[in-house]
């Protein structure tokens, strides 16, 4: 597991082409909710740069506070302390800079698929004239595959065209970063693989950097140039580093033969599971001393049947 | 078979799931299941509506006092039937009279020509005189033709002025209660200040209000006639107090809505960086119309229902009014009559609830209302 931890060294060989400039930087950010005697903090000592053009995926549990992650990033929550600055300027709110897929896709149910679209291009790019806006709003509908259902309304969508949708939806804002808040996990495992290849070439055409957050190894494996391990919450922090030095195109089918693959698998999980139970040992730990001996009784028959034999 | 799905959709939004199976059956899906549904929706309310008239003739045979008795399901009936041919018998009486009228118009103003004509050639004090005459039958021409038949509403034109008081009151509460409940729902100070006034005046019977409304109207209107004002005095009393009881249900259910818009689209509104109006009608409003329009069904229902006891005291010409003065007058129609119109009451109620279902259906998208 070790061996595959990641190291300055082999990062810097990987991307040698250019000094890999981060276009986005965290540095000690931690957040927490509630205050006093209910405050729990969900995320502590994050620290993490994101490189231009790379895909970064961030794979954890559920309940490790991906989505407070997520949404720090996209500027909806601001963290506690630490800061986070995208190409030197502090994140304060969120902007159409950073363009955020929802988990649950969050698509308007009054507005068609091309409404939802003209919504946020209408919204962010003002000074366009209305040709513009609307070639643009069309030319992403295609680019997702969805100018058949471009009238449709969401809820006569299927789950993947939804995602589809929110996915041309955030792409038209054209973001320099893409994030990815877990966007295949509420998809059927055909559409997820399938989707998941879009998003793919979609980031490859568009050179885009792309931050990723999953609950999938696999997933983060197939897709990522570099992996980053969220430990288990509360307090969850970012582990080390896994880079996936796997060519592109990566096919699933030939995946699952790799020896890349599985010990890169096989690491990233140990490596998850382990802090898990480190962090439960530490819990049960901490709740020793509130054990306590269960009364001795035995059970006894109290149907009139039972009294009938003893008597 | 594309018309089927409409057709189907077409059930869902308005409300009536009772030509779900027909429609089905029509486009040739299973039979035994779709006659299911027929003897649901409609043989079993048949078979439970003829039971209720049983019972109810058979009552009507038993409750008898010395001075009147429970009408029938038959002299209900006939007595509705009266009623709608009494509306029809007094129009067209009033349209004899209207077209005599006007004919008789026509004939003084022919006089009054023929009269100017006369008084053309004429000198004189003779001339004056004729001038005079045709003067005088000009304006009572005038007068006929403008005459409209002074004949008491009949049944039908009280149905009418129930409606409109119902939808003039409900409008005023509409036009009142979305903005401040919208205002409501978006600032938890605003909520705080107005709770205890929704709180309080909520549960208040439409007849508490109806005094205060009275009161309010009449200063309004101190020193005009009847006929003289726009609105009826007591038109815009059983209006007002429509309003006053059917604002609670839409301001509370407005407030609900903008308050619990999904959190999901005030983030999109937040990454879109939307300006305050924007977010207001991109996304608050439209997200929280079919809370919205869920009260305004409700309000539309507790308005109708308030308005006939309005009508009884304000003496609005209107459906309440009716039953009491059919009550206060006592023929031996009269409770057949009163029993009619608690029917017509009844169906109009329905009528408009489907209206209001329909709308909150029609902005509630993917999810219709299960009536």
């Amino acid at each position: 597991m070790n061996a595959l931890l990641h190291h300055e060294a082999s990062t810097e060989k990987s991307s040698s082409v250019a000094a890999p400039e981060p276009i986005l930087q965290m540095k000690d950010v931690c957040r927490g909710y509630g205050s006093g005697v209910t405050r729990s903090e969900v995320l502590s000592d994050i620290n993490l740069e994101i490189r231009k053009g790379e895909f970064l995926a961030v794979v954890g549990f559920s309940g490790s506070g991906k989505t407070t992650f997520a949404q720090l990033v996209a500027g909806l929550i601001q963290p506690d302390q630490g800061t986070i600055t995208m190409e030197a300027q502090a994140v304060t709110g969120p902007s159409a800079d950073r363009g955020l897929v929802f988990q649950n896709y969050s698509l308007l149910p009054w507005l068609t698929v091309r409404g939802n679209i003209a919504l946020s291009v209408n919204a962010v790019f003002r000074d366009w004239s209305k040709a513009e806006r609307r070639d643009h709003v069309e030319r992403f509908i295609e680019m997702v595959g969805l100018s058949h259902a471009a009238h449709r309304r969401p809820h006569e969508l299927s789950g993947g065209m939804r995602q589809r949708t929110s996915l041309a939806r955030t792409l038209a804002l054209k973001p320099k970063m893409l994030l990815l808040d877990e966007p295949l996990s509420a998809l059927d495992a055909l559409t997820r693989s399938q989707l998941g290849d879009e998003i793919l070439k979609i980031w490859q055409e568009e050179r885009q950097t792309c931050l990723m957050i999953t609950n999938d190894v696999d997933e983060a494996i197939m897709m990522a140039d570099r992996i980053v391990p969220l430990t288990p919450g509360p307090e969850a922090s970012l582990g080390p580093i896994f880079d996936v030095e796997i060519e592109r195109p990566r096919v699933l089918a030939e995946l699952n033969d790799s020896e890349e693959f599985k010990s890169l698998r096989n690491a990233v999980t140990n490596y998850l599971v382990t802090v898990r139970q480190k962090a439960r040992d530490r819990e049960t730990a901490a709740s020793k001393h509130l054990s306590f001996r269960l009364p001795d009784i035995q059970p006894q028959d109290l149907t009139r049947k039972g009294r009938l034999v003893h008597a | 078979m594309n018309w089927r799905g409409n057709l189907l959709r077409a059930c869902q939004i308005t409300g009536l799931p009772i030509f779900e199976p027909f429609v089905r059956l029509a486009a040739g899906e299973d039979k035994t299941e779709q006659f299911k549904g027929i003897a649901k929706y409609v043989l079993l309310p048949v078979v439970a509506i003829t039971l209720f008239l049983l019972m109810w003739n058979a009552a009507a045979k038993t409750v008898v006092t010395d001075s009147a008795k429970l009408p029938s399901p038959g002299a209900t009936w006939g007595a509705g039937k009266q009623l709608i041919a009494m509306h029809f018998d007094q129009k067209e009486a009033d349209r004899l009279a209207k077209h005599e009228k006007l004919d008789e118009a026509v004939e003084m103003m022919v006089e009054a020509k023929a009269y100017e004509s006369a008084a053309a050639t004429a000198t004189g004090a003779k001339q004056e005189a004729l001038q005079t005459r045709s003067e005088s039958l000009k304006k009572r021409a005038v007068a006929a033709a403008n005459y409209q038949p002074s004949s008491a509403p009949t049944f039908l034109d009280q149905i009418g002025t129930s409606v409109r008081t119902v939808f003039f009151g409900f409008l005023l509460a509409t036009l009142v209660a979305v903005p401040l409940g919208v205002l409501c729902g978006m600032s938890p100070w605003c909520n705080a200040a107005l709770t205890p006034f929704i709180q309080i005046f909520k549960p208040v019977s439409p007849l508490a209000w109806l005094p205060l409304a009275f009161i309010v109207i009449m200063w309004y209107y101190a020193g005009y006639a009847s006929g003289e004002t726009y609105f009826d005095k007591a038109f815009l009393i059983s209006a007002t107090t429509v309003c006053l009881c059917s604002l609670w249900p839409t301001l509370v259910n407005t407030t609900l809505g903008v308050a619990s818009v999904d959190k999901d689209f005030i983030n999109v509104a937040d990454v879109l960086r939307l300006s305050w109006t924007q977010r207001l009608f991109k996304i608050i409003l439209p997200a929280s119309l079919p809370l919205m329009f869920a009260g305004m069904r409700i309000s539309l229902g507790v308005g109708w229902m308030v308005l006939i006891a309005a009508d009884m005291l304000a003496q609005n010409p209107g459906l309440g009014k009716f039953v009491w003065d059919e009550f206060q007058n006592g023929s031996e129609l009269t409770y057949a009559r009163i029993a009619f119109s608690v029917f017509v009451i009844g169906m109009i109620g329905l009528v408009l609830d489907r209206f209001m279902i329909f709308f909150r259906n029609l902005v509630s998208f993917g999810n219709p209302a299960t009536v």
